[in-house]
Order: structure tokens, then C-alpha cells, then sequence
């Protein structure tokens, strides 16, 4: 299959990459040139609020090109993402300069606080836009390089992997919330004015990161469809299903998985950095183990090794979130609850399992 | 510490407690408080010799107040230190011996017979029973061997430490001769120690050294203070001129200094051993449901907080007896959390075995579950749970060592359960089915054992055990929807950690977390501490996968 076949091959490929470009267009359009008195007019409320979801959908295709193709449950993907998030959220800190509470020049507000004198170490660079998006990128991918090299390696597999994972993520969530470590402890960062000079309250921007957000969400998934079509993505499907297997025919198990791996804790950190201007804040309860146990119930209900289940449980679950927490908050968490176990019992490829039933009633 | 030693502190503790009601009468405290019901003739005695005191010229005064103390009662020491202190007055009208205490709107008066509050009257209406030098030195003298030779061991020990405090010639002098006749032998421990204070301060050169030496080991705050003001320095003279007493005091000090770390080291030891067993406690279920079923049930945290609420109903319901509620309420958390434990495996685990990531969602989807209804049910603010008075308070084993009493029954509550969990294992039919099914199922369904049942009572044992952990956790922390959850990942670090499948690894492992947490503690702080135990079983697990005590032979195939 040459390349651009193996990109929206699929019919459901196609679906999303429309309905996707169809938003893209449609939304800000929606908000920006439809008067506020028309019927049509989406608020800019509902503009960040798709945004939010598009960059969950990010995290949820990362969460299903390891766990749905390659077979390692993450249950601490929540961690690269907010790493992400932090990186984004700095860069951000940097911005606001004199404009903070106490209005110190270098010092973020919580510095000035705490009563530091100066700048730690690595929070240099970040004042610059160019290299906080590299780190972005950087912190949760040589953070995945390093766990996974140090687990793939000694063969830690299932769930030994998923619990280490958990505990990876909740370290960091209680080193996050340390007022020593320089990230704003409790409170994280938050207070954002600008980003590269737009202010981030404006419509204009919001739509503008609403765009670059939709962006990248097609961007990566694209990149994911031509992963798991390629050579590679098939030799880690096969790691998935027989382990032992491939790895006696030769393939060396340990750097396909680490790669995948990284790759992966990648596009989990660049969703965080779009989530972050858009939310307004980035705090250590994103690393809450909940938070990434939650993700991977987004894949389960959409489906796994779909990727476009991932998008569409993403955005559906986070909708039903909205939804409920506002409309009735008791209920929320026993939704959730009854979707996980009904989801692992009933539905176990998903809700894109179920359309392919339906579309092969043969089977 | 020997054994004596610690029954000694327990014997001291009792006796405390017992003493409990009526210690802070304790003349040292010179508080107000308490009547004392004594005989009606004894009233009678300490009633005139009260009344003289009124009646006496400041000539006959001696007298009476000796006379006053020649009477055996209780209320006398307070009496005479009202007296020193210019509090005790008379009233004019009825000629009343009343202490007073002076307030906003005149004197506030309380009977000296009967210890009643009277109430407030004009400065007119009373008059003070005055005294003058010669007789408040005689009165000193006079309190200070009253309260020595009179009073249970607990009141003189403080006596004793009061007076150690500011020693002087005549009083060393009277806690000598307190010395030959006293008996309990912690109050001797204590006149010791004040009288070799009192002889450093001497001008006699032996006997300061002698005394000096006497205080080795003596853990006295006291002794360590005064010890350590032998050694300082005024600029850049010492104020203790002998060398060879700030030599034997300095030697003295160190082998304090020894012995209190030692001390401290042994109560961070029953803090980690304390922690560790809460871990072992809150991960032995855990060991059973993931460790010998292979089954990672993620509502095993909220197993625990099931039990936890049921501490708290169980004293909702029997309000009259909180004592014995702990014992209604582990049969009871045990039956509860274990039936829903049956349930989870019944409804949703049994069709997911062989999928373990799957059911690691299914049990965590439970979890989300009985948080929301716990939150429903009662409320999402967290629930008191009342300690029983048996368990609260604490045991001194010496002034720097002090253990609680909770703590203390957690530990052994875990060594129980551990022991009882073991005992079932290895010594039932049913551990005998549990252990074949874990070994290889098909065989032992060959066999004749009915699988599925297995599986259901296995669960259901471990979540009991969740249930049980939760009472005791009850006892430490804040019972609220989020007290499992605070627990999970811990319980599973301790279980990989130790070895899946193996109980003695899960007890090994949980006891050395803790203890390594509580001896990072103080140097990390408690989170950094927690963090790098968390990144030392991650960097572990990586080395040895299947923890510290890993399976062999066949089972660790599967």
C-alpha cells in the first residue's frame, strides 16, 4: 500500500478527517462572523470548550496507538501531558512580566511569594517561545525514554507495567505539589495574559488556538494512521499479540515498544500544551492518577485499535462530563462507573465495535 | 529497653491513669479545684486548726501554722501556700476562712472547708490572715515537706521535680531525709537526681564530681540543661573554672547524648514499624485478590473505606458503648466489605478472568462507584469516628520515649490478621483449594474442586481483610470517600514489592516501607520521602520483577 493510501484508507478515516474539517472551518466562523444576537452564534464559552475536547482527543489517540496497538495500558499517560502542560504553562508564566500581582520582571507571582530572590536554573529558556515548544515535546519524551528503557528492558509487562506507570504519575503529582519545587506548588500555574503577544482573553485567539488545535489533532492522527499502517506499526501489533513470539523471530521487542512508547508520551505532551491556553491553568491534580485512568476509559468506550474511536470516546465522555457535573453532579461519578464496567463486560471493541457489527451483520 | 523496663512504664502509666480524677488536686499546681470528701471528724480537726489561724497574733502564728500541719489532711498544703501567698482571707461577718482571688468587681471567694464557691463580695467584706518574713521561710520549709511525705507517688514525684527546679540548702536537706523513708521507686530516681543537681551547684569539688558522675544516663531535660551550662563560655572564659568538672561533665553529656539518640531512634523505629504495619494491613487483602487470584481489583481502597463506615455506623448505633464498638465493628466490616467482595467477583470479575487489564478497569469503574455512593449516603465531608478511650493516650516509657496506644494496637491488631490470613492459607480446606486453583486451575477443577466457589470465597476473603484494614484505619486517619484511594497505590507498590502470591513477602515488604519512610522522614521531609520510596520500587521492579520474595517452579509460569 503506497503511503496516501494507507492515510484515509479507511471509511471511518474519511468520516472524521471530514467532520473534522468541517469543524475547523465551521466553528470559528460561527463565532467570529455571526453577530452575537443571531441564533447561529456559538458563544466563545463553547469555542474553548471544543477545543478542550479536540486536545483530550489528542491524548486519547496516544493512549490508543500504545495501548490499543502496541498493548501496553499506560496508566500514567495523564503524567506526559501535564508535563506538556507545565512546559506550556511556563512559557505562559514568562509572559505575563510586569503584569503580575507583584509585578516583579523575572519572578512569577508565586516566586515573589514564597520569597525567592532569583530564577531557578530551569526555568531559563522559557521566555522564549521557540525553546518551550521544543520542551513541550523534550520533557515527556526523554521522561518516556528513560521509564520505558528502564521497563521494556528487564521485560516488566501487563499490569506490573500499568501499576508502575500509576506510581510514576503519582510521585510526580505529589512532587508537583511541593512548594520547593518551583512550579507553583498547589495552585500551579495560572493567571496567563498573553501568548506570543495575542491576548489569550480575546476571541480572535481563542479561535486561532481552536484552529491550531483542530490542526494538530488531524495532524497527529494522520501521523498515527501512517505509523500503525507501516512495517513498524504491524512488528509492535505483533509484539501486542505474541510477545514471546516476535521476539523470537528475531525482532528486538524492547526498542520497537520504547519507541512507540516515546512517541507516544509526545503527543501526549503537545495535547497538554494545546489544552493549557485554552483551560487557563495547569495544576498537579492533572497528574492525578484518576485523571489517566479516566483517559483510558475514553479509548475503551470508543474503541481500541481504531484510532478514531479514541477521538470520538474522547470528545463523547468529556461531553457527557460537562453535561452531567453541571445538570446533576451525584451522578456523575456512578455514570462513570457503570460505563466502565458495562464497557469491559458488553462492549469490549467499543462503540466502533459495535458500528462494525452493525455493518457486518453477517459475522 | 529490657522488658521491665517497659512494664515498669506500663505500671507507671496505669497507675496514672487511675489517678486520673483527682491529680490535678496536686498542691503544686495550687489551683482551686476539687472538694475532697473526707471523714466528718477530719473535717472537724482541719476546720479548727484552719480557724485558728484567724484568731492568732502574728506571735502565736508559728504555732498554729505548725499545728496546722501536724493535721493529716489533703487540704492542708493548699491551705498554707494560700497563706504564703497572701490569697487566704476570712470573712467578716461570719468569720468564714475563704480564699480570694481578686477580680473586676471585688473578690471572688471560695470556702477553705469545703472548697464551695461562695461568690463575689467587696473588699470590705473580708479580711486577710497576715503574715511576715520569718514565717513565710518556716512555711516554705513546711510545704515542701508536706507535700513530700504526704500524697500518692505521683504527687510527690512532681513535688520533687518542683523542687529540683530551684534548689536550696534547706530543701536538699529535706529530700535527703525523704530519700531514707521513701519507697516507690521512681520517686527515689527522681530525689537522686535532684540532690546531685543540688550538689553540683555545692562548693565541695568530690562531691560535684561524684555527683556528675551519678547523672550519666540520666535523661532528665533537667540534668541535660544544667549539665550543659557547666560548659559554656562568658566571651572567652568558661563560667565553670575546673577543668576537671567540665571534663567529667562533657563525658557525662556525651553519654546522654548517646543514649537519647538511641531513644529517638527506637520511636522512629515503632513510628516506621507503625506505618508499616497500616501498609501491611491495607496490602494483605490485596496479596490475597491480586497476589494469589492474579485479579487486580482496583476497589480494593474503597473495600477498605466500606469498612471504615462501618466503624462509623457501628458507633452511631451503640453510642453508649464506644469501647466495645471496634469489637462489633471488625466481625462487622469483615461480613460487609467481604459479601460486596463476593458480589464484585460474581457480577464482574468472573467474566474477565484471563483479561487482566480489563478487569483492572471493570474494578476501578466499581471503585468510582462506591465513592459516589458512599458520598450520596453520607455525605462527601469526612466522618468522625470516636478512638476508644482504651486506645487513646500513650505509654511513657522515659521522658524522651513515649509511645501511643494506637499505634501500639495497630501493630499487633496487623501481626493478628496477618497471622489468622496465614493460618487459613495453610491450615483450612478452603486455603488448601485457594492455593490449588492459584497453582493450576484445570488441574485442581480435575480434581474436584469447585472453581468458581473458590474464587468467590477467596475474593470475598480478601475483601474482608480490606474491610477489617478499614476499621483500623478508622483509628489513623479522616473517614471520608477518598480514604481508599489515598491507599491504593501504596498497597500495591507494597504487594510488587514483596512478591506476588507470597503473604510473608507482603509483610516484609510493608514493614520495611514503612520503616524506611519514617527514617527518610526527617531528612527529606514526609513527601519527598514518599517520592523516592515510590521511585526506588519503580528503579527495584525494574531489577526484579516479580519483588522481593518471587515465586518459583511452576506457578511463576503462569
Amino acid at each position: 500500500m503506497r503511503w496516501h493510501e494507507r492515510i484515509a484508507g479507511d471509511r471511518g478515516d474519511k468520516l472524521l478527517l471530514s467532520v473534522l474539517a468541517a469543524v475547523t472551518v465551521l466553528v470559528p466562523l460561527l463565532n467570529l462572523a455571526v453577530p452575537a444576537t443571531s441564533s447561529l452564534h456559538l458563544s466563545t464559552y463553547t469555542v474553548t470548550l471544543l477545543g478542550k475536547y479536540m486536545s483530550y482527543a489528542l491524548l486519547a489517540l496516544s493512549v490508543d496507538l500504545i495501548w490499543g496497538y502496541g498493548g501496553i495500558l499506560s496508566l500514567g499517560h495523564g503524567a506526559f501531558f501535564a508535563l506538556g502542560g507545565y512546559a506550556m504553562g511556563m512559557h505562559l508564566m514568562r509572559q505575563i512580566g510586569e503584569r503580575g500581582v507583584y509585578g516583579n520582571p523575572v519572578l512569577p507571582d508565586f516566586m515573589v511569594f514564597l520569597n525567592w530572590q532569583e530564577l531557578p536554573w530551569y526555568w531559563f529558556g522559557f521566555d522564549h517561545f521557540a525553546f518551550a515548544m521544543l520542551m513541550v515535546a523534550l520533557l515527556p519524551g526523554a521522561l518516556a525514554l528513560g521509564f520505558g528503557w528502564l521497563a521494556f528492558r528487564s521485560r516488566v509487562t501487563g499490569v506490573y507495567l500499568s501499576i508502575i506507570t500509576q506510581a510514576l504519575t503519582y510521585a510526580l503529582m505529589l512532587a508537583f505539589f511541593r512548594n520547593e519545587m518551583g512550579f507553583g506548588g498547589n495552585n500551579g500555574l495560572t493567571d496567563f495574559k498573553d501568548i506570543l503577544g495575542f491576548n489569550l482573553q480575546a476571541d480572535g485567539t481563542r479561535a486561532a488556538i481552536f484552529i491550531i488545535t483542530a490542526l494538530f489533532l488531524a495532524l497527529g492522527y494522520l501521523a498515527c494512521r501512517l505509523i500503525v499502517g507501516s512495517k513498524l506499526g504491524r512488528v509492535v501489533v505483533a509484539i501486542r499479540d505474541a510477545e514471546a513470539r516476535t521476539r523470537f523471530i528475531g525482532y528486538k521487542v524492547e526498542w520497537f515498544k520504547l519507541w512507540i512508547f516515546v512517541f507516544s508520551a509526545v503527543i501526549a505532551g503537545i495535547a497538554g500544551a494545546l489544552y493549557v491556553p485554552q483551560v487557563g491553568i495547569i495544576n498537579p491534580s492533572e497528574f492525578s492518577p484518576l485523571n489517566s485512568l479516566e483517559l483510558v476509559i475514553w479509548v475503551a468506550i470508543g474503541g481500541r485499535a481504531t484510532l478514531y474511536g479514541a477521538v470520538i470516546g474522547a470528545i463523547l465522555v468529556n461531553y457527557a462530563k460537562t453535561v452531567f457535573t453541571a445538570a446533576f453532579p451525584e451522578i456523575w461519578l456512578f455514570a462513570l462507573g457503570a460505563l466502565f464496567v458495562l464497557v469491559t463486560l458488553f462492549l469490549p471493541e467499543g462503540l466502533a465495535g459495535l458500528l462494525r457489527r452493525r455493518e457486518e451483520p453477517a459475522t | 529497653m529490657t522488658r521491665s523496663m517497659m512494664a515498669r512504664g506500663l505500671l507507671t502509666f496505669c497507675l496514672l491513669r487511675a489517678l486520673g480524677g483527682w491529680v490535678p488536686w496536686v498542691a503544686v499546681s495550687g489551683l482551686l479545684t476539687s472538694p475532697v470528701v473526707t471523714a466528718n471528724e477530719d473535717t472537724a480537726v482541719f476546720a479548727a486548726a484552719t480557724n485558728s489561724l484567724k484568731t492568732a497574733t502574728l506571735n502565736e502564728m508559728e504555732k498554729a501554722v505548725e499545728e496546722l500541719a501536724a493535721v493529716h489532711d489533703p487540704r492542708v498544703p493548699q491551705v498554707l501556700k494560700a497563706l504564703l501567698e497572701g490569697r487566704l482571707y476570712y470573712t467578716k461577718d461570719a468569720g468564714r476562712m475563704v480564699y480570694a482571688a481578686a477580680t473586676a468587681d471585688g473578690f471572688e471567694i471560695t470556702d477553705v472547708i469545703s472548697g464551695g464557691k461562695i461568690g463575689t463580695v467587696e473588699k470590705f467584706a473580708i479580711k486577710k490572715v497576715a503574715i511576715n518574713n520569718t514565717l513565710r521561710a518556716s512555711l516554705n520549709q513546711l510545704i515542701a515537706r508536706l507535700e513530700l511525705s504526704v500524697g500518692d507517688p505521683a504527687q510527690r514525684l512532681s513535688a520533687v521535680k518542683a523542687m529540683s527546679k530551684t534548689i536550696a540548702p534547706e530543701s536538699a536537706l529535706l529530700l535527703r531525709q525523704q530519700l531514707t523513708v521513701e519507697q516507690d521507686k521512681s520517686v527515689r530516681e527522681a530525689i537522686r537526681t535532684a540532690l546531685a543537681l543540688a550538689d553540683i551547684a555545692s562548693a565541695d569539688k568530690d562531691a560535684r564530681l561524684k555527683a556528675i558522675e551519678n547523672l550519666k544516663g540520666n535523661l532528665d531535660p533537667e540534668v541535660y540543661n544544667r549539665l550543659n551550662a557547666l560548659l559554656e563560655k562568658d566571651q572567652d572564659f568558661f563560667i565553670e573554672p575546673d577543668a576537671d568538672i567540665r571534663n567529667a561533665a562533657e563525658a557525662v553529656i556525651k553519654n546522654i547524648s548517646f543514649k537519647l539518640q538511641l531513644y529517638r531512634l527506637a520511636e522512629t523505629a515503632f513510628f516506621g514499624l507503625s506505618l508499616g504495619a497500616v501498609l501491611v494491613l491495607s496490602a494483605i487483602g490485596l496479596a490475597i485478590t491480586f497476589g494469589v487470584m492474579g485479579v487486580i481489583n482496583m476497589a480494593h481502597g474503597e473495600l477498605m473505606m466500606l469498612g471504615a463506615y462501618t466503624t462509623y455506623v457501628v458507633q452511631l448505633l451503640m453510642p453508649q458503648h464506644i469501647d466495645l464498638s471496634l469489637f462489633v465493628a471488625i466481625p462487622a466490616a469483615f461480613i460487609l466489605a467481604g459479601l460486596f467482595g463476593i458480589a464484585i467477583e460474581r457480577g464482574i470479575i468472573r467474566f474477565l478472568y484471563g483479561r487482566p487489564l480489563e478487569t483492572l478497569l471493570a474494578t476501578f469503574g466499581v471503585s468510582l462507584f462506591l465513592q459516589q455512593l458512599v458520598r450520596s449516603l453520607f455525605s462527601p465531608l469526612n466522618r468522625s469516628v470516636v478512638t476508644p478511650a482504651w486506645m487513646s493516650g500513650s505509654v511513657e516509657i522515659n521522658s524522651v520515649l513515649s509511645l501511643t496506644l494506637n499505634r501500639f494496637y495497630i501493630i499487633v491488631f496487623s501481626v493478628l490478621v496477618f497471622l489468622a490470613l496465614l493460618s487459613v492459607l495453610n491450615k483450612t480446606r478452603l486455603g488448601l483449594e485457594v492455593r490449588a486453583v492459584a497453582q493450576n486451575r484445570s488441574m485442581a477443577k480435575a480434581m474436584g474442586v469447585r472453581t468458581g466457589w473458590v474464587d468467590a470465597m477467596t475474593f470475598g476473603l480478601g475483601s474482608g481483610v480490606a474491610g477489617v484494614a478499614g476499621v483500623a484505619l478508622s483509628q489513623l486517619t479522616n473517614v471520608g470517600p477518598n480514604l481508599g484511594q489515598a491507599y491504593i497505590v501504596d498497597s500495591f507498590m507494597v504487594v510488587v514489592f514483596g512478591g506476588v502470591g507470597n503473604l510473608w513477602g507482603t509483610l516484609v515488604a510493608g514493614l520495611s516501607l514503612g520503616i524506611a519512610n519514617k527514617f527518610l522522614e526527617p531528612y527529606a521531609g514526609a513527601v519527598l520521602a514518599k517520592i523516592l520510596l515510590l521511585v526506588f520500587i519503580i528503579i527495584f521492579i525494574q531489577k526484579r520483577p516479580r519483588g522481593l520474595f518471587p515465586q518459583r517452579g511452576r506457578a511463576a509460569e503462569g
